[in-house]
This record gives C-alpha cells, sequence and structure tokens, in this order.
C-alpha cells in the first residue's frame, strides 16, 4: 500500500496531467456527426501508435551488443509505426474525398 | 530543444483530434495529427538520454521500411476494406504495446531492482491489455472479412469462461510477482491472446465497428501505460487522449444503434438469434429490367438506400451514373444514409464520395424519414437490417428499437439483393412481402448496370 502511496506522490504531476486528459479526451469528441465515426476512429487509432516512442527510447537506451531487446523491440517500432503511417495515411484517403466532394 | 518540441506534439495532436470532430475542418486535423505525431518521433530520436548508445541503425530501418509499407497500404486498400484496415493497424499497434511490455519486464526479470514491483503491475497491464487488442482486432478483422469460421469460435457459457479467464490471470500476475518465474510471464501472455479472441467472439458480425473502437480505446490505454513507464508525457497524453476519446466514440456508434455498450459486449445480435426465421411471410414480387426502369423514370422523386451490398458489390459509379440519367428526366434523386449502414458509421458516406456524388444529396435518418412520405420509388441497394420493419413492430426481433429507416412508407419500395438470405443480424426481413414492394434479384453491380443501360434505352 505504501508502495502505491509512493508511487502517486512520485508521480504527482503524471496523475493531474492523466485525470485532465481523460476529461479532455472526453470533450474534444463529446459532438461527432456520425459521417465522421469512422475517419475519426482511423485518426485516433493511428494517434495510439505514439506508444513507438517508447520503442525508440528502449532502442536508444539498450547496450549496442544486447541483441535480445534490440530485436524486440525493433519490431515493436516496425508494427506501431505501421499503425502510425498506415493510419494517418488511410485517415487523410478518407477525409480528402469529403474534401473533394465539398468542391464539386 | 525537445521539450518544446515534445510540447509542440502534445499540442497539436489535441488539436488535430478536435479538428477532425467537424466535416469541415476534419482533413486539416487529420494532417496536424499528423505532424504532431511527426515531431513527437523526431524528438524521441534526439533528445538527449543519459545513457544513449548509438543503436540509431535499428531506428532508422524498421521506421522507414514501416513508413513506405503504411502508405503502400493506404494507397492500395479498397474503400470498402476501410474498417478492416483500421482493425489491423489496432492489432499491430497492440502488438508493438506487448513487446515493449514484455521487453521491460524481461529487464526486471534480470535486474530486480530496476523496477518497482508497482511499475511492474503497470507493465502487466500494459502487457494484458494490449495483447486483447491484439488478437482482439485479428478476429474483429476476420468477422469483418466473412471468414466463416470466426463466427463459430463461441463456446457454450462463453461468458462464464471469459471471468474464469480474467482470474486465471490475475493469479499468474501474482504469482509471477512474487517469483519472477519467465514461465508465468509467458502463460499470462498466453491466456491475454487467448482471452482476446474470446473477448470479441461472442459479438455479432454487425457490432464490429463498435468493437474496432473499443479495441482501440484499448490500445490507447496501453500507450498511456507505456507512457508512464518510460516517463514521456506526450505518450502518456496521446494515449490518454485516444482510449477516452475511444471510449465516447464507441458509446456514439452504440446509440446511433440505440443500444447499450453492455448489449454489444454481451452480444446482443448473435445470442439473441433468429427468432422468427421461419415464419410464414406471404409471397415475394418480381420486377423485371424495363418494369424497373420505366418506374423510376416516370417518378417524382427516389430515393436511394445504399447498404453494406452496394460497397462489396463496388458499384457506388454505376450508381450515380443512374442518378444522373433520372435527374437528366427531372426526378429527383437523394440517398437516405442509416447511420449503421454498411460495416461502420460512414461507410456509404465515403463510398458515395468516391463516385463524386454530390454531399446535399445525402440525407440522414430524421430527414429521410420525413421524405419518404413525399417519395414514389425507394431503391434499397443492398441494404437489409436498416430497413427491417420488425424494428419497429415486433419486440422478439434481435433489431427491435433500432431506430431504421421507413422506406415502406414510400409508394412503392424496390430491394436490389443477390438473394433471400437474411441480413447481417441474421433475421428475415418482412418490407421484402410487403404489398408495394418488388424484388430486383441479382448482384448489384450486374443489376445496376442492366438498369442504367434499360434507363438509356428509354
Amino acid at each position: 500500500m505504501n508502495e502505491i502511496l509512493s508511487f502517486l506522490i512520485d508521480n504527482e504531476i503524471l496523475i493531474y496531467l492523466l485525470l485532465f486528459t481523460i476529461l479532455l479526451g472526453f470533450e474534444v469528441i463529446s459532438k461527432v456527426p456520425s459521417v465522421l465515426h469512422t475517419p475519426l476512429m482511423s485518426g485516433a487509432n493511428a494517434i495510439s501508435g505514439i506508444v513507438i516512442l517508447g520503442a525508440i527510447i528502449l532502442i536508444r537506451t539498450t547496450e549496442t551488443d544486447n541483441y535480445f531487446t534490440l530485436i524486440l523491440a525493433s519490431i515493436a517500432l516496425f508494427v506501431g509505426s505501421i499503425n502510425v503511417f498506415g493510419g494517418f495515411f488511410v485517415t487523410n484517403r478518407m477525409l480528402e474525398m469529403f474534401n473533394k466532394k465539398k468542391k464539386g | 530543444m525537445e521539450k518544446f518540441l515534445f510540447l509542440l506534439s502534445a499540442f497539436l495532436l489535441v488539436w488535430g483530434l478536435r479538428l477532425q470532430s467537424d466535416p469541415a475542418s476534419a482533413s486539416k486535423g487529420n494532417k496536424f495529427a499528423a505532424l504532431g505525431m511527426l515531431i513527437a518521433i523526431f524528438s524521441a530520436v534526439i533528445m538527449p538520454l543519459e545513457n544513449s548508445k548509438s543503436n540509431l541503425i535499428w531506428i532508422i530501418i524498421p521506421l522507414s521500411v514501416s513508413a513506405t509499407l503504411g502508405y503502400i497500404i493506404a494507397k492500395k486498400i479498397e474503400m470498402t476494406s476501410m474498417p478492416q484496415m483500421v482493425s489491423i493497424f489496432n492489432g499491430l499497434g497492440g502488438l508493438s504495446a506487448v513487446l515493449l511490455s514484455f521487453t521491460e519486464i524481461n529487464k526486471w526479470i534480470i535486474f530486480p531492482d530496476a523496477y518497482e514491483i508497482i511499475v511492474v503491475v503497470v507493465l502487466l497491464s500494459s502487457l494484458f491489455i494490449g495483447s486483447v487488442a491484439f488478437t482482439g482486432s485479428l478476429l474483429a478483422f476476420a468477422k469483418l472479412d466473412g471468414y466463416k469460421w470466426s463466427e463459430k469460435l463461441t463456446l457454450p457459457f462463453q461468458h462464464i469462461i471469459n471471468i474464469v479467464f480474467i482470474f486465471m490471470i490475475l493469479v499468474c500476475s501474482y504469482l509471477f510477482i512474487s517469483s519472477s518465474d519467465v514461465t508465468y510471464l509467458y502463460l499470462i501472455i498466453f491466456l491475454s491472446f487467448v482471452y482476446g479472441i474470446f473477448f470479441v467472439a461472442p459479438i455479432g458480425g454487425a457490432d464490429m465497428p463498435v468493437v474496432i473502437s473499443l479495441l482501440n480505446s484499448f490500445t490507447g490505454i496501453t500507450a498511456a501505460l507505456t507512457g508512464i513507464i518510460f516517463g514521456n508525457i506526450v505518450m502518456l497524453l496521446g494515449g490518454i487522449l485516444v482510449g477516452a476519446a475511444g471510449t465516447i466514440l464507441t458509446l456514439l456508434m452504440c446509440n446511433a444503434m440505440n443500444r447499450s455498450l453492455l448489449n454489444v459486449i454481451i452480444g446482443g445480435f448473435s445470442s439473441s438469434g433468429p427468432s422468427n426465421e421461419n415464419k410464414e411471410q406471404g409471397d415475394i414480387k418480381e420486377i423485371s429490367d424495363s418494369d424497373f426502369a420505366v418506374q423510376l423514370f416516370y417518378s417524382n422523386k427516389v430515393i436511394i438506400v445504399p447498404g453494406y451490398g452496394l460497397a462489396v458489390a463496388q458499384a457506388q459509379k454505376l450508381c450515380k451514373e443512374i442518378q444522373e440519367s433520372l435527374e437528366a428526366n427531372d426526378v429527383e434523386v437523394k440517398y437516405a444514409i442509416h447511420p449503421v449502414a454498411g460495416r461502420m458509421p460512414g461507410h456509404m458516406n465515403v463510398l458515395l464520395a468516391e463516385a463524386d456524388v454530390d454531399y446535399s444529396k445525402l440525407i440522414e435518418l430524421d430527414q429521410a424519414n420525413e421524405e419518404f412520405k413525399s417519395t414514389d420509388v425507394a431503391v434499397i441497394i443492398g441494404a437489409n437490417d436498416v430497413v427491417n420493419p420488425d424494428a419497429i413492430d415486433d419486440s422478439s426481433s434481435p433489431l427491435y428499437g433500432m431506430p431504421i429507416l421507413k422506406v415502406w412508407e414510400s409508394i412503392s419500395t424496390v430491394v436490389l439483393k443477390r438473394s433471400m438470405s437474411a441480413g447481417y443480424a441474421g433475421v428475415q426481413n418482412p418490407l421484402f412481402f410487403k404489398k408495394n414492394n418488388k424484388m430486383y434479384f441479382g448482384d448489384a453491380k450486374e443489376s445496376l448496370q442492366r438498369l442504367s443501360s434499360e434507363l438509356k434505352n428509354l
């Protein structure tokens, strides 16, 4: 129990941030026309690929001969960034159609 | 420097997501978010770290290969397979989180002093949620892509089995933390993977969009958890943002179908089953090519109701062609878009946009239900469940309560369909047997082709 408390105190700012971001996330998406559900889901999904930052940091702090970690982290980076890049490109393609439509 | 860049990228991510909730700015929003992501990646590569090693090659290669691959996939993919694609991407994100947590936990096994117990708990949660998102997304993909086996994975007492699995995972986690025996870790991963399958298995195919959105918010949460471990604020922020936004989006989608999230997860559609499949329904009437063309040609107002059938057949361009030939004869043509037509909200909008159908021709549920009363012909192309009158009339129907398009209020309806088979929810549609309804059988593309050439001959 003490450990949990000390963890919370050590990461006080992060916990605050966590709470506010949850509220922010709710607020940002509160009213979306159903037309945009698919692109939004795809766009949000691309953002969740932010996990690859962890992979990058991990790779950068790993000993150069620790192949076990390097390989695993590289695969993590690889699959994660397919999520990121593919996600943004796909979303872009969907949304471009809405643009075209308005001009046409 | 990198602190400033992280701040900038965090701002861009939030603002980009904000812009994406409005059709006018959505495209810009996505670009903002993408830029924010690029800046975050760049900062993570250049930020000074305590004992940084020159492993740059391990970063550059996977990053550039996947960027190219992601670009090619996004370019090549058919618009109809968009939902599947999002599902696969989401699964990969989950897998990434699993690998990361796994590596970090391994660090802890070798150097028990590296992390406190609570950090290991966070890592294990990330591992669990990531695994569920991974296998769950893959199964969601299989269901969306229509693999038959994927609908048959449900075991009897599935919900009880799932609770047992959660319990087993908790026990293994406890044993792992107290013994740091790697066997338990593998067991946790295995159980979590299987749990991901079990979690999605009982959920009906029609509910997959909701599930993907939910799994998407799971991936966001894992990203946030991993962010805590790496002490990276942008990761935490981006992850939670997606977690929260994904949850709201999930609820919005459920609302569009007038169902609760719990109802979806327990598997409303699939478990309540086709209660009245064999009910005597009466006769159906077919319409011939020329009759159909003439009927449309001399109408004042036609409303087209597109559905998944149109998407599979890739017939959206023909649809537009028919619209044009009718409009040339002063027939008013509109498209009624049900919020969950197709396999995903917004699916039909994207599809029709691809065929250059004017945005103002698309009308939403409430307006459409007003307009059917003054419509001569409602043409239902490959849609089924969203025009099923049972949703209003029959309280025993699994569709009961879902808001639907009341097409039968038009003077007449024509349903384009491949066969008399039931729709995605697995129930028969009494609309087909209504007096003012006619059927026009065939693949949507061929049917529309026939209709289109018939119209041109008039």
